[in-house]
């Protein structure tokens, strides 16, 4: 399965700027000494040279007349084969959006206080009375005080959770149920637990290896190669678990294969502050210097190094469509970044500073400071002033998972387990293909070899997930400049435009020029004016429905001539 | 022989001039060709017949007559010599001789090669003369027997004359190739005719999303009883509202070629009418043409002189209708000020009158020593300066103002920020110096200022939260001492400021009239802005009673009335360096009342301090981390006891946070080393390829020259630019992923000319796991459909017809626009051009 996102990109951005992207990729080794040719030419490469220069020539010219011509007629066909392609995205995008307003009518819903009441000091106890029974039940607490603060994760349909105490107590079970399926206790410290691609697998991090355990708590194995791991993310589309250990190496273990994809020396000393980018699988850790560094198996140095606090890093999040990244650090500061342009949002000051951070799929945010736990709406957009709800959890909060397709929140803390109620936070419609929270174990088996069939290899993870379709520049170009030397011409070049030499000295520089201007970026201009064009009638569009919503629409009023621009 | 021309030497000397010209050129045939004797005969011919018209006609000139006769005589003579010749080659030569004599005579001396005949062609075996062996017999040797025989009629003789005029012969057949080449070409073109015309059609099926073979056929199945029987009904809700417009307006609905109401204006319409109507056509027509030409007249017109007379009475008369205007229409005078002010701008922006053009630079050179071009750029400046000169009243008065409140700089009359109307609201840069100027001015009037700009700079830079208690002490001792200070100007001042009120309520009067005047909406807006003053001035008695900052802003919070947006909104803009700290305060002391104004005063605020940072550093990361915070308190306190967690546990914590928290010392100089490392390593190294001791002294402690090392260091192209260059904190690796290269495609794929093209398609995706099922079916839709078992005919010669119907009934709806977008452009231009 290819999640979504890796296809999901509208045509806007080929408007936009694929230009932008050509240049930034194309001179990849333009500027190493190496590559240029050696200055001193001798006499005779020259002539030859000149010689083959002047074949060209006349191979162009022999040339020229078929180029021109075959160049005017790719333009008809280009303009033909775009407008095609269009035409087909705008359809698929039409049928998605019909078909999403059709069947996807679940929708969130928040908490809404009474007059002068903040949402924030509603308890959970009162949102577990307010609501229906099954939904109340989701608000337990798990009391256990004996092995010290848990670690937690959910499974990705978001049925099992699995629980691990820092002493050695290992736990999963299917929380709704609330039946156990295995608990085991490792006799080492556990670090840090996971979920492998399906709730039959788990990874715990102990003390010094990592094991995998299958869900009746049987050691399947234990990885030698991974030591003194601190934290884990698995990457589910790619079947890696990329672990972050004290010794400063972040390492990619294949789970669908038992080996080791890459070894990442990070040089950043102890790696416990780790989240992954749901859309691109890139890593971010944080470190203790205030930087978050971006991470892909394929480089052996951070893609992207940012500094986002005066401290060091306490917490990184990143929501689900990975524009938005949130850290915390030790200088009190909650952050809110944009990943797309890299660039700092908001930023809030909490007092306590927040200890670990978790965003849910529908973009809440929970910050856990001491042993508070917060939740927030919409951080990125408009600055909030306080939370939207806020919990007092026993003991100082270790691990925080908002479990998916569900409004709730998952706390492990020093006295064990808490469930919260957390109202608008899980995602209300799932994909049935990507993971069913009601299949049947056939189903999970089905999907499992489909998954398998349709992996992501290691290689393709990068900063932009659809990189793999878009052309190779570099080498496109090196290709074209081969082709443009042997066929002596360039066939997709375009004639510029050459205004006609007027005569009696109307013909002025300043004219020319003008008349360049006039054609210049014609291409660009159609864009924007239709995309004006475009905007002014929608706008337009809503204003008359404003107006006209009270009075009776006649069929002859589409028609009506709308007021110009 | 000899008598005749005996004759001919007594005649008269016209005819004999004649005469002698026959004989010369009688004599010239031999030699010349063919063609060139010929049309000399005919002349010959022709002016003999010319005389012998004239004798005719005269009978005084007797001898004319015999003249005459001798001459014909002497023709006929001619003709005749060469049968006498056949007597004796002698006497033939002697003949010539005597000939060759008259024709020197005659005063023309031609040299004549001597000729040279075979005794072969004089005499002949067969006595057969082969004298004229090489000439043809033409027609005018024949037909000069005809003319004189009078038996011939005249027909045929105009006949034969036309004959001789159209001599020409017929040309020989083209060659087999070219004859064929011919018919291919001819053969090529009708049918490339009857091909091209089937091309839209074809062209059509190209570009039609679906094509189902066989073509144009009718709906399958029975058809339902009711549309056969009743034909077509009116069914959807559009149609119906159109025929029951049609019938209500009595449009004709079956057969529609005329409504009776057209019929009715056509017989109405009476030649006379039409008549007139057509000459009124004509007339404005003309007219058009004649200004036309004017226009055409006076542009082409070079004296420049006249254009600057011509352009100094337009504009007085422009003046003068604006000032008409403004009383009329200010609405519209508000927009001929604005078009003004977009002329200025232009002009700011364009090289023109910069004195950098071509013609400026060739004037430049020639200025040291030619008056007239250093005058010629000077007015050329001038024009420039007159056109980007900013409309003054605006500005002087705006300036007048401000140089009035340096006196108190915490009041600020609030319209000194606001939009001016004549300028463009959207524009940042007019509202940004303005709203600068206050800040600038009330650094002298407060001697401690400097200090203060300092010390709230650092208090930006340092990381506020952490200390911001004492932060806030300091503000508050600030303030009060500003306050002090001010408490003592003000009662020094108080006594003035009640006169002083009075005067700027009607200065300010005075100046917003004035300020109005000039953007030109005074009639509208007058009431309006005479309550805006009154709510002004009101501020004004009110910020000088209480004196305090805070209760000022409080009171323009409570003004908010929706008429003057305008002066609430700025309001809000910050006056001096104290209303940043009073902000700062108001958000410390309570920042969980929801503020929405919270996040519009600190972009300012960080906006005006950065100015001189920005002059200090190029980056400033401190600022990028010490963006303030939005503050959030939170209505449970954590419980401060860390001890909980296992004690072996905590020590490790507490030596980690102990680390963290002073690595975070210098974090922004590591990071910036780190950043700079970064782009050390990706620049381009400069590669020095001299050889020392290389053709000049070498050896040790010898430097190879400067010039050489110049020379030889071989500096490549700089990078592109880095994709961090903008991001102050951030640092983007800028080595490539050649993982995903490797699976990316080198080499377009063969329908896609561009690499665009290929990335739209790679990146909607087809299958139907991405896409719901109507989509699927829609993007994957067949190009070709063909019925099973159908015979698919090729297209007939009645398809075209029809499509050609078809397309004719489109173009008539569809075509005259696009066609009339082009001229209408064009007659802009010119209109454009007139105008000028």
């Amino acid at each position: 399965m290819i999640p979504l996102c890796l296809y999901r990109q509208v045509s806007e951005r080929y408007w936009q700027g694929s230009g932008e992207e050509k240049k930034d990729e194309a001179p990849g080794g333009s500027h190493v000494p190496g590559d240029q040719p050696a200055p001193l030419g001798s006499q005779t490469n020259q002539q030859t040279r000149a010689s083959e220069k002047k074949k060209k020539y006349k191979a162009a010219e022999r040339h020229g007349k078929k180029a021109i011509t075959r160049v005017c007629q790719s333009a008809c066909d280009d303009h033909h084969w775009n407008t095609r392609i269009i035409a087909e995205s705008e359809i698929t995008e039409k049928e998605s959006a019909r078909h999403d307003q059709l069947l996807l009518q679940e929708d969130a819903g928040f908490l809404e206080g009474d007059e002068d009441e903040d949402t924030c000091t509603i308890s959970q106890e009162d949102i577990a009375d307010a609501v229906d029974i099954t939904a109340g039940a989701k608000y337990f607490n798990l009391n256990l005080s004996q092995f010290g603060p848990y670690r937690l994760d959910y499974s990705k349909t978001g049925r099992q959770l699995l629980l691990g105490g820092r002493r050695g107590h290992v736990a999963c079970l299917d929380w709704q149920t609330k039946q156990l399926l295995c608990e085991i206790n490792v006799m080492e410290t556990v670090n840090d637990v996971k979920w492998l691609h399906s709730e039959a697998m788990y990874a715990v991090a102990q003390k010094k290896w990592l094991y995998i355990y299958d869900s009746s708590g049987i050691e399947l194995h234990c990885i030698r190669k991974f030591n003194d791991v601190l934290r884990m993310q698995f990457l589910p589309y790619h079947f890696l678990l990329a672990t972050a250990s004290a010794t400063g190496f972040l390492q990619y273990l294949d789970v669908s294969v038992g080996k080791e994809v890459a070894a990442v020396g990070t040089k950043a000393g102890r790696l416990d502050v780790m989240c992954q980018n749901p859309q691109n699988a890139i890593i971010h850790l944080g470190h203790s210097n205030g930087t978050v560094t971006l991470w892909s198996p394929n480089q052996k140095e951070a893609i992207v190094k940012m500094l986002c606090h005066h401290g060091g890093v306490r917490s990184v999040a990143v929501d689900k469509t990975g524009t938005y990244m949130v850290t915390s650090g030790m200088d009190k500061k909650l952050k809110v970044f944009d990943l797309r342009s890299f660039k700092p949002f908001q930023s809030y000051f909490l007092p306590a500073g927040a200890s670990s951070l978790a965003l849910s799929h529908r973009g809440l945010l929970s910050a856990a400071t001491g042993d508070i736990v917060q939740v927030y709406r919409d951080v990125w957009n408009t600055p909030v002033k306080k939370p939207y709800m806020a919990h007092k959890v026993h003991g100082a909060v270790w691990g925080l998972h908002f479990c998916p397709y569900e409004d709730v929140l998952g706390v492990g803390h020093g006295e064990g387990f808490t469930s919260m109620l957390v109202p608008g936070a899980g995602e209300p419609n799932f994909d049935g293909l990507d993971s069913n929270p009601y299949r049947s174990a056939k189903q999970r088996q089905e999907w499992e070899v489909k998954a398998l069939l349709e992996k992501i290899q290691p290689d393709l993870i990068s900063l932009d997930p659809g990189k793999l379709s878009q052309v190779d520049y570099a080498t496109f170009k090196q290709k074209h400049q081969d082709k443009v030397k042997v066929l002596g011409y360039d066939p997709l070049a375009r004639d510029k435009f050459k205004p006609r030499m007027r005569k009696k000295g109307r013909s002025s520089t300043g004219g020319v020029i003008r008349r360049k201007n006039q054609v210049a970026h014609e291409d660009k201009r159609i864009i924007i004016t239709t995309l004006k064009e475009k905007a002014e009638s929608a706008k337009e569009r809503k204003k008359n429905n404003n107006g006209q919503t009270s009075a009776v629409r006649s069929a002859l009023d589409r028609f009506k001539k709308r007021a110009a621009p | 022989m000899a008598k005749i021309l005996k004759k001919n030497k007594v005649s008269t000397k016209g005819t004999k001039k004649t005469l002698n010209k026959n004989t010369g050129t009688e004599k010239t045939p031999e030699k010349s060709s063919s063609a060139k004797r010929r049309e000399r005969k005919r002349k010959t011919v022709g002016k003999l017949k010319g005389t012998l018209k004239t004798t005719k006609k005269s009978p005084i000139e007797k001898l004319d007559l015999d003249n005459v006769d001798e001459d014909e005589l002497l023709n006929e003579g001619e003709e005749i010599i060469p049968s006498e010749d056949e007597g004796g080659s002698d006497d033939d030569r002697k003949h010539q001789k005597l000939l060759e004599a008259i024709s020197a005579l005659g005063g023309k001396k031609k040299r004549r090669l001597a000729e040279r005949s075979e005794a072969t062609i004089q005499i002949s075996e067969f006595s057969v003369d082969a004298k004229g062996e090489g000439e043809k017999i033409n027609l005018s040797d024949l037909i000069q027997t005809i003319a004189k025989t009078p038996a011939v009629s005249a027909q045929t003789k105009s006949h034969l004359k036309k004959l001789k005029l159209e001599e020409k012969t017929v040309d020989s057949p083209l060659t087999k190739p070219e004859t064929e080449r011919i018919q291919r070409n001819v053969a090529f073109q009708k049918s490339s005719e009857e091909v091209s015309r089937w091309q839209s059609i074809v062209k059509q099926n190209l570009k039609a999303e679906q094509l189902v073979f066989p073509l144009n056929q009718e709906a399958p199945g029975p058809k339902p009883l009711e549309q056969v029987v009743c034909g077509w009904k009116a069914r959807t809700p559009l149609e119906q509202e159109i025929f029951r417009l049609l019938s209500v307006n009595k449009q004709p609905i079956n057969d529609p070629v005329l409504t009776p109401i057209e019929e009715e204006s056509l017989k109405a319409m009476s030649l006379e009418d039409a008549k007139i109507r057509r000459a009124e056509l004509q007339k404005a027509r003309a007219l058009q043409s004649y200004y036309e030409a004017k226009a055409r007249r006076e542009r082409s017109i070079k004296s420049k002189k006249y254009h600057k007379v011509q352009n100094k009475a337009k504009r007085k008369e422009f003046v003068k209708k604006f000032d008409e205007m403004l009383k009329s229409d200010p609405v519209s005078a508000l927009e001929e000020l604005q078009k003004l002010e977009l002329g200025r701008m232009k002009e700011r922006m364009s090289l023109k009158h910069q004195n950098s053009g071509k013609w400026a630079k060739s004037k430049a050179i020639m200025a040291k020593y030619d008056d007239g071009a250093r005058k010629a750029m000077q007015q050329q400046l001038e024009v420039n300066k007159d056109l980007t000169q900013k409309l003054a009243t605006t500005l002087s008065d705006e300036e007048g103002e401000d140089d009035g409140e340096t006196s108190e700089p915490d009041m600020l009359p609030d319209f000194v920020n606001e939009v001016e109307p004549g300028q463009d609201p959207a524009n940042p840069w007019m509202r940004g110096q303005l709203s600068k100027d206050p800040v600038d001015l009330t650094e002298p009037s407060v001697p401690e200022t400097a200090a203060a700009v300092l010390i709230s700079e650092d208090e930006e830079e340092g990381p506020e939260e952490t200390e911001e208690e004492g932060l806030l002490r300091g503000f508050a001792e600030r303030r009060k001492q500003r306050q002090e200070q001010e408490a003592e100007n003000e009662a020094a001042k108080n006594q003035d400021m009640e006169v002083m009120t009075e005067e700027n309520k009607a200065g300010a009067e005075k100046a917003v009239a004035s300020h109005d005047a000039a953007d030109a909406d005074i009639a509208d807006d007058d009431e309006e802005e005479e309550e805006e003053l009154s709510k002004f001035t009101n501020l004004f008695q009110e910020l000088k009673d209480s004196r305090m900052e805070a209760e000022a802003s409080a009171m323009v919070a409570e003004v908010s009335e929706p008429e003057c947006a305008q002066l609430q909104q700025a309001m809000f803009r910050i006056k001096s360096l104290e209303d940043m700290d009073l902000l700062d305060q108001e958000e410390q002391a309570d920042p969980a009342e929801p503020n929405a104004e919270a996040p519009q005063p600190a972009p300012l605020e960080s906006k005006g301090a950065d100015k001189k940072r920005k002059r200090k550093r190029g980056i400033d990361l401190a600022e990028v981390l010490t963006k303030e915070a939005t503050v959030i308190n939170v209505p449970l306190a954590p419980t401060a006891v860390e001890g909980a967690e296992g004690a072996a546990h905590g020590q490790e914590e507490q030596r980690d946070v102990i680390k963290e928290a002073f690595a975070g010392d210098d974090v922004i100089s590591d990071f910036l080393k780190d950043k700079r490392r970064e782009e050390e390593a990706g620049r381009p190294k400069v590669v020095d390829l001299t050889l020392p001791g290389w053709g000049e002294w070498g050896g040790q402690g010898l430097q190879p020259s400067k010039k050489k090392r110049r020379r030889f260091r071989l500096k490549t192209a700089p990078p592109p630019p880095r994709k961090d260059g903008g991001l102050a904190s951030v640092i983007i690796s800028e080595k490539r992923d050649s993982s995903v290269s490797m699976h990316q495609v080198g080499a377009l794929p063969h329908p896609f000319l561009l690499p665009e093209q290929f990335e739209v398609t790679m990146r909607a995706p087809v299958g139907a796991t991405w896409n719901t099922r109507q989509a699927v079916k829609k993007i994957t839709m067949p190009k070709i459909v063909t019925k099973v078992g159908a015979i698919i005919q090729p297209m007939s010669r009645d398809d075209l017809l029809k499509h050609s119907r078809k397309q004719e009934e489109e173009g008539t709806a569809g075509e005259p626009k696009k066609r009339k977008a082009p001229q209408r452009k064009r007659s802009q231009k010119r209109h454009k051009k007139t105008k000028n």
